[in-house]
C-alpha cells in the first residue's frame, strides 16, 4: 500500500469520525476516564508507596548485624550424641552478652568492602527519661553521629541544634522531636536518665530530630558510644549492634547472607526487616494495575461497540469502497486509524485529567498526627507512569478496534450490493 | 488497453452453483465475449442467473469454474487484493442505489477511486473530476455533499465516479431501476454517448425492456444459460 493510499484512508476515517462527533467523543471519554483513573491511583499508590518506604529506611539500616541471644541453639545433649533420641524440654537461652565481639574488627573488615558506602557501630540501651516524677521508657543509641548520618540522612531531619554539637559535647544527647514534647525539653536543657540496672546521668539536650514515624521520634534519642558504654557501665569494645549501608539496597539480601557466614553473628537485611512493608506495597501496586486494567477493559469494549455500529451503519460505503478497489486492508486499515485515533486522542486527554486529579489529590491536606508527620498526600509525578498510561491505552484501543476492523475488511460486497 | 484483440471480455465455461439452502446450478457453461465499445444489455427473469453472472464479470464473485479475461487479463484464480487493484484499474461501477459516499461532497466521490489508484496528482485528480463532472453536467453540485442531491443526480455521480479512472468497462446492476422515467432516459443518453462518441464499452443488467431494447445488443438468459444474442 502507498502513502496515497494510506492519507485516502485517513481521510475516509477522518470524515467518518467527525461526522458522528457524539459517538466519537463517548468513545474518547471512555479511554480518557480510564487513563485518567489509571494515572490518578498509580500516583498516589506510588506516591504511598516511595513515602513509606523511605521512612521505612530511614529507620532501618540496608543490613544489621547483632547477636541474636534467643536464637535456637542445639543443645549440649545434642552435640554431645548427634546420633541419639535426645528430648530436651523448653531450653532456656544462655547467659551471654549482646556483645559482638571483636567488633572494631568485623568494621575494619566491612569498611574495606567497597559495596558499602556506610558502616555505623551502634549500641543500644532500654532508659527511662525522667520528668518530674513520671518516668517515659525510652531507648537510647550510642553511635558515631557522623557514620550515622551517612545510613539515614539525620543532618535533614534535625529540628534544632547540629550533629558536630554532639561531638564536641561529650554528655550531649540528641533526642526525638516526640519524647521531647512529652518531657518538654527544648535545645540546651538537661534531662536525666536512668537505665534498668539502676544507673542514673543528667544529660544535655543539644538536638532535636524528627524522621517521621512516631515509634521513633516518640522514643529514640543518640548519645555518643563513649557515654552509652558509660551508662551501662561497659568497656570501650563494648558494641551490640552494626548497621551497614550498601551502594545497592537491592544486593543487601546476598551481601547480607555472605556477611553472616562470614561473622557468625545475625546478619538482617532490609527486605527481611520490613517484609510487612514490602508486602503492603506489593498489594496496593496489584489493586492498582487491577483497577487500571478493569477500568481500561471496560473503556476497550465501548470502543469495540462503537465500532462495531459505526461498521454495521457503513456496510454499504464498505461494499462499495471494496468494488471500486479497496482491498480487505485498505478498509481494515480506515478502522483502524479510527479506533487507534479514539485511544491516542482520548489517551492524551486521560493523561491530562490524570495529571490533573493527581494535583489536586496532591493539594489535600493529610493529618498523619503523632505517627506520620505528612501534611499532604504524597503524590508521584514520575514521567514513567505516563508513557505506561498511554501504551497501555493505545493497546487497549488497538485490540478492541481490531475485531471490528478485520470483520469490515472481510465484509463480502455482493451481499450487501444485491441484498437492496 | 489492448488495441489489438477486438474484444474487452471473454468468459469460458462460466459455471457457478448455489449451495444454501441446496446445491442448486445458476450459471451454465456461459461463453461471452464483449467487444470494445459495445453497449450490451443483459436482461432475463428475476433468478435467471443475470445479476449472479454480472458480479462473475466484476471480479467480486470468485466462487465459479470456467475462465474470465478482461483487458487481455486472465482474472480466474487471482487473489482478493489483486483484482480490487484490477477493479480500480479497468472496471467502473454503477449500481441501483447510486451507493455514493454520503458524508462526501460530490466533487470527493469522484476523486476517491483515483486517489485509491494514485497515478496522478492531486490537483490533476481534481481537475480530471471536475471534467468528468462537467461531461455528466454536474459541475454546478460538485461541492455539495452527495445526501443533499436529487436520485437521478447521485446516479450522475456515480457514472462521473465510474468514469474517473477511463475503465475498460462499466458494469452497472440496473442503473436505472430507482430512477422514474426522465432521469432513466438521461442516464441512458449518457450511456449512449459514451460508447458512441468516447468508445466506452458498458454492460448493464437491467429488467426494463425499453431500456434493453435501445442498447446495441441484448444479452438474454434463462434458467442460467444465455438464450439469446
Amino acid at each position: 500500500m502507498n502513502l496515497n493510499s494510506y492519507k485516502l484512508s485517513f481521510s475516509i476515517a477522518w470524515v467518518h469520525l467527525v461526522s458522528k462527533p457524539k459517538q466519537t467523543i463517548i468513545a474518547m471519554l471512555g479511554v480518557t476516564f480510564g487513563i485518567g483513573m489509571f494515572i490518578a491511583l498509580v500516583s498516589l499508590m506510588t506516591g504511598l508507596n516511595d513515602f513509606t518506604e523511605e521512612i521505612t529506611m530511614t529507620s532501618s539500616p540496608d543490613i544489621h548485624i547483632y547477636h541474636d541471644i534467643t536464637e535456637k541453639r542445639s543443645s549440649i545433649l545434642e552435640q554431645i550424641n548427634p546420633e541419639g533420641f535426645n528430648w530436651v524440654h523448653h531450653q532456656k537461652p544462655k547467659n551471654e552478652t549482646s556483645r559482638l565481639r571483636n567488633a572494631s574488627q568485623i568494621i575494619d573488615l566491612i569498611r574495606k568492602d567497597d559495596r558499602m558506602i556506610g558502616v555505623a557501630p551502634t549500641l543500644s540501651s532500654q532508659v527511662f527519661y525522667n520528668y518530674g516524677s513520671v518516668q517515659l521508657n525510652g531507648l537510647i543509641l550510642g553511635v558515631e553521629i557522623l557514620e550515622e548520618d551517612k545510613l539515614f540522612d539525620l543532618q535533614s531531619k534535625m529540628k534544632a541544634g547540629r550533629l558536630e554539637d554532639l561531638l564536641s559535647y561529650h554528655e550531649g544527647i540528641i533526642m526525638g522531636s516526640g519524647i521531647a514534647r512529652k518531657l518538654n525539653v527544648k535545645r540546651g536543657d538537661r534531662v536525666v536518665i536512668t537505665t534498668p540496672q539502676g544507673f542514673t546521668r543528667s544529660l544535655k539536650v543539644v538536638g532535636i530530630f524528627q524522621i517521621g514515624i512516631g515509634t521513633v521520634d516518640n522514643v529514640r534519642s543518640y548519645a555518643n558510644i563513649s557515654m552509652v558504654q558509660t551508662i551501662l557501665q561497659q568497656d570501650q569494645s563494648y558494641i551490640t549492634d552494626i548497621n551497614i549501608k550498601v551502594k545497592d539496597r537491592h544486593q543487601a539480601k546476598g551481601i547480607s547472607r555472605e556477611l553472616q557466614s562470614k561473622f557468625i553473628y545475625k546478619s538482617e537485611d532490609w527486605e527481611t526487616a520490613n517484609a510487612t512493608m514490602i508486602t503492603g506495597s506489593n498489594i496496593r501496586n496489584i489493586i492498582t494495575y487491577a483497577v487500571s486494567f478493569t477500568l481500561l477493559i471496560v473503556a476497550g469494549f465501548g470502543i469495540y461497540n462503537i465500532l462495531n455500529m459505526t461498521i454495521y451503519n457503513k456496510m454499504k460505503d464498505i461494499a462499495i469502497l471494496k468494488a471500486m478497489g479497496f482491498a480487505g486492508k485498505d478498509v481494515r486499515t480506515i478502522f483502524m486509524i479510527q479506533s487507534l485515533a479514539i485511544g491516542l486522542v482520548g489517551g492524551l486527554i486521560g493523561l491530562m485529567v490524570g495529571f490533573l486529579l493527581s494535583y489536586m489529590i496532591a493539594q489535600v491536606p493529610f493529618d498523619g498526627g503523632d505517627i506520620i508527620s505528612l501534611e499532604h498526600f504524597p503524590v508521584n509525578f514520575k514521567p514513567k507512569y505516563y508513557v505506561i498510561g498511554i501504551i497501555f491505552g493505545v493497546t487497549t484501543t488497538a485490540i478492541a478496534g481490531y475485531m471490528p476492523s478485520r470483520k469490515a475488511a472481510n465484509v463480502d460486497p455482493i451481499e450487501i450490493l444485491r441484498g437492496q | 488497453m489492448t488495441t489489438q484483440s477486438p474484444y474487452v471480455l471473454r468468459t469460458q465455461g462460466v459455471t457457478k452453483y448455489f449451495y444454501d439452502p441446496e446445491k442448486f446450478q445458476v450459471l451454465k457453461n456461459i461463453d461471452l465475449t464483449v467487444n470494445k465499445g459495445e453497449f450490451l444489455s443483459l436482461v432475463g427473469k428475476s433468478g435467471c442467473g443475470k445479476s449472479t453472472l454480472m458480479y462473475v464479470l466484476s471480479t467480486m464473485d470468485t466462487d465459479y469454474e470456467g475462465q474470465l479475461e478482461i483487458a487481455g487479463e486472465r482474472l480466474t484464480g487471482k487473489k482478493q487484493n489483486e483484482l480490487a487493484q484490477f477493479r480500480n484499474n479497468h472496471i467502473g461501477f454503477v449500481f441501483q442505489f447510486h451507493y455514493l459516499l454520503p458524508e462526501f461532497s460530490a466533487l470527493q466521490n469522484v476523486m476517491i477511486p483515483a486517489l485509491k489508484l494514485g497515478k496522478y496528482s492531486n490537483s490533476e485528480i481534481e481537475h480530471r473530476a471536475i471534467e468528468k463532472l462537467t461531461l455528466l453536467g454536474m459541475q454546478e453540485h460538485s461541492h455539495k455533499r452527495t445526501s443533499k442531491l436529487s436520485g437521478g443526480q447521485q446516479q450522475r455521480v456515480a457514472i462521473a465516479r465510474a468514469l474517473i479512472n477511463d475503465p475498460d468497462i462499466i458494469m452497472g446492476d440496473e442503473p436505472t431501476g430507482n430512477l422514474d422515467s426522465y432521469n432513466s432516459n438521461i442516464v441512458f443518453d449518457i450511456f449512449k454517448e459514451l460508447t458512441s462518441v468516447f468508445k466506452q464499452t458498458i454492460i448493464a443488467v437491467t429488467h426494463d425492456d425499453e431500456f434493453a431494447k435501445k442498447t446495441d445488443r441484448v444479452v438474454e438468459m434463462s434458467d442460467g444459460k444465455i438464450t439469446r444474442g
